[in-house]
């Protein structure tokens, strides 16, 4: 097995059974840690903006990321979108919510390296991992000007790869080899946005797990009593 | 009816010296941790001043508490859908600096210093990162006793419609002291605003916890409290706040801050009240009105209906006979001289204040005040302290309860001074207030003597019902930066480890027997 077959065949998994595996052990064992290592209250300044942005490029970005990518190619068509057209809503979200995130993780991360209260009580991993998602974010939005490329000489070829090599990963089948004829810039984007979920359980990103949608049905009041933990 | 209990607080307010001595015992008991060294789960301000974290009442800034919409209770910044919208960032979050930043000093240097011509000083360093701090801006209790320009502690909310350029005359100052705690609400807004539920109301016994496995810090409910009494723990992420030091409270304990409250001030009690009427009352149109509102929530300990309606909700025998003998009851409910603090928050604070008597004795001996017919009690608004203030603060403007209170104590001591000094007893002043001897003696044994048997009524909370085995559990309870309150504590762990305590000076300071 060569170094492309480990990172694009064997690499996923490994990926994500730690993502998976790592977050539930975290989640058991140590809910304490558990949380989204807020620094609002040491530094405000710039936060709304820099924070808001981050956060809804992110999103934004994952979400894309997942439809694009999971939705079968017939489905696709079946619903009518060209290739080309899918290739085209890629990029133009890509370049806005990547743009967005980019300006937000940006301003983030020199708040956090350069501030002199964050930065003093940032844990290693806060540094890391902010530092690993703008490098894997860069990544990504370099990978814009190749599709362009692409799309102008009217070729979704590599988007399909990317798409049919993800959805391999998935349906259990990996199939490494699709990923050959893909421009190296995708290749480097892959593995670091994998390794983003190797460390995902070891860092504050677990946070990303508790998005608190159940608050929106929940009464206001929560009363707990001991008598029922009796029972 | 639904009959729940709550454990209440009064502080007496005309009592209060102001020593910090709650501060300081609560401090050392819970907020002596890394992260939480800017936290006073109790504090104690000068009044008029703008508190602690700056400006606290002033909900135009902080967006604390409720608010009516369409006569229907919302959280003041915003209902559940503006929570998540904004948890990215909170933009009602104060920055640590609006408490203070905290502080320690390099006292080793006063030791260490090479020979100097001028005598060394021990700098002070920042608690956050360990920096050399130029100068401190601003601390706890910056406005002790009245320190500052009174330009700028007259910003104090409470000052709103009052004229604010006559009292800050010299012979016109007045000074009281507040010392502030959770309140323990019974429509808590931080309990409200907690998008994960981590913040929970105790069925048994009414106090307000934070679920610290649960807490996923969108600390929400830091600036939903609008007493500014949930804390951020910016090591742990997670919020802290008051415990209402349950772990003493459950073994009949007062809590710690009661407990070593030097002036005697403080009083722990059980009160019950009516669940269902909570959202109701809370939702009250009038603000001045919310006082009354909240008085009308709780339940008459001796009346047989609801005795027997708490027996039903599973409430113990000894938990009824101390709802009966409560102190709190009697103050706030008998003798109406004790207020929730700022009603209008719409939260059902349940620590209640007993007004402050400015030093008048003195002055009506004097005869520089006008009295009323009765020769004791001053005619309202000529006392030092402006009424108008303390109504603001208690309830929600309106004079007249705060008014009745002020004159029920001045009736009492006159009372009391007339039995003791002229040795006849004189019940004029009584009579104008509204109170009955026997009320004016229990008042006096209750204020003024202030036994701790009286202060102090609180019934165990059987935890030996619960838990089979109460020494495993013993010193479970807390605060640690790890898996507490329960027994499976794991040494290893994969997952990033807590750090090291808070910043202290890296230079140790020589001891005492140690000659170089």
């Amino acid at each position: 097995m060569n170094l492309h077959n480990f990172v694009f065949g064997v690499y996923p998994y490994l990926a994500l059974t730690v993502f998976v595996l790592g977050s539930w052990l975290r989640f058991d064992r140590e809910q304490y840690t558990w949380k989204s290592d807020s620094s609002q209250l040491l530094s405000k300044d710039n936060m709304r903006v820099a924070s808001n942005l981050f956060h809804v490029g992110v999103i934004a970005i994952f979400f894309g990321h997942a439809v694009g990518l999971l939705t079968p190619h017939h489905l696709f068509q079946a619903m009518g979108v060209s290739d080309m057209q899918h290739q085209y809503l890629a990029i133009t979200a890509g370049a806005i919510f990547g743009g967005m995130a980019f300006i937000g993780g940006a301003m983030l991360w020199l708040r956090r390296m350069f501030n002199r209260r964050i930065s003093a009580t940032s844990r290693g991993s806060d540094k890391l991992i902010l530092t690993w998602l703008m490098v894997t974010l860069m990544l990504g939005l370099s990978t814009i000007p190749v599709s362009m490329g692409h799309a102008g000489h009217g070729n979704p070829g590599v988007m399909i790869a990317l798409a049919d090599w993800v959805q391999s990963i998935v349906y259990l089948h990996p199939n490494p080899e699709l990923l050959h004829s893909v421009d190296p810039i995708f290749r480097t984007h892959l593995f670091f946005g994998m390794t983003v979920f190797l460390l995902f359980p070891f860092t504050r990103l677990v946070h990303v797990w508790s998005v608190p949608l159940g608050y929106l049905g929940r009464s206001y009041q929560i009363v707990r009593s001991k008598r029922t933990a009796l029972r | 009816m639904k009959v729940r209990a709550q454990f209440a607080f009064v502080f007496n307010l005309d009592k209060c010296i102001g020593c910090h001595t709650c501060s300081v015992t609560c401090k050392n008991v819970w907020t002596n941790r890394k992260g939480v060294e800017y936290a006073w789960f109790n504090n104690v301000e000068s009044k008029p001043g703008i508190g602690y974290p700056k400006q606290w009442e002033n909900q135009e800034v902080w967006k604390g508490g409720w608010k009516l919409v369409d006569g229907k209770l919302e959280l003041k910044a915003g209902g559940r859908a503006s929570k998540l919208l904004n948890i990215f960032a909170n933009p009602d979050m104060p920055q640590i600096d609006d408490y203070y930043e905290p502080f320690t000093y390099n006292y080793a240097r006063l030791q260490n210093a090479p020979l100097s011509e001028a005598a060394p000083t021990a700098r002070p360093i920042s608690q956050i990162d360990g920096s050399a701090m130029e100068k401190i801006h601003w601390g706890p209790n910056w406005e002790d006793d009245l320190a500052g320009e009174y330009a700028k502690r007259s910003k104090d909310k409470n000052m709103d419609n009052i004229q604010k350029e006559m009292y800050g005359q010299f012979e016109n100052t007045f000074h009281m002291y507040l010392p502030r705690i959770c309140n323990h609400c019974l429509n808590p807004a931080c309990v409200a605003a907690c998008p994960s539920g981590s913040l929970y109301k105790r069925e048994e016994d009414g106090i307000v916890l934070v679920d610290q496995d649960k807490c996923r810090g969108w600390r929400m409910c830091v600036s939903a409290c609008p007493y500014k009494k949930v804390f951020y723990n910016w090591e742990s992420g997670k919020a802290e706040k008051c415990i209402g030091c349950y772990p003493r409270v459950e073994s009949g304990m007062p809590t710690v801050c009661s407990e070593s409250c030097v002036g005697r001030i403080r009083y722990n009690g059980i009160m019950l009240y009516d669940a269902d009427k909570i959202e109701t009352l809370a939702s009250t149109q009038n603000e001045q009105d919310l006082y009354e509102a909240q008085c009308s929530i709780f339940l008459d300990p001796n009346d047989p209906a609801v005795i027997a309606q708490a027996r039903q909700d599973g409430i113990s025998e000894d938990w009824l006979e101390a709802a009966r003998k409560s102190p709190i009851y009697k103050m706030a409910i008998e003798w109406k001289i004790a207020f929730p603090m700022h009603p209008e928050f719409r939260t059902l604070p349940m620590v209640w204040y007993v007004p402050p008597l400015s030093p008048v004795q003195s002055q009506i001996d004097q005869g520089n005040l006008p009295v009323g017919p009765d020769g004791a009690i001053p005619l309202s608004g000529t006392m030092r302290l402006p009424v108008k203030y303390l109504a603001n603060l208690l309830t929600a403007g309106k004079e007249a309860p705060v008014e009745r209170a002020l004159n029920r104590l001045i009736a009492m001591r006159s009372y009391q001074r007339s039995v003791h000094v002229e040795g006849v007893a004189d019940t004029r002043a009584l009579e104008t207030a509204g109170i009955t001897e026997d009320m004016a003696k229990e008042m006096y044994r209750y204020l003024a003597i202030a036994n701790y048997e009286d202060r102090f009524v609180i019934p165990t909370g059987h935890e030996e019902e619960r838990m089979d085995d109460a020494y495993g559990f013993q010193g479970q309870n807390g605060f640690t930066f790890g898996n507490d309150s329960s027994r499976g504590i794991s040494k290893i762990s994969l997952f990033p480890r807590r750090r090291k305590e808070t910043v202290e000076p890296k230079e140790l300071a020589p001891s005492s027997d140690d000659h170089r």
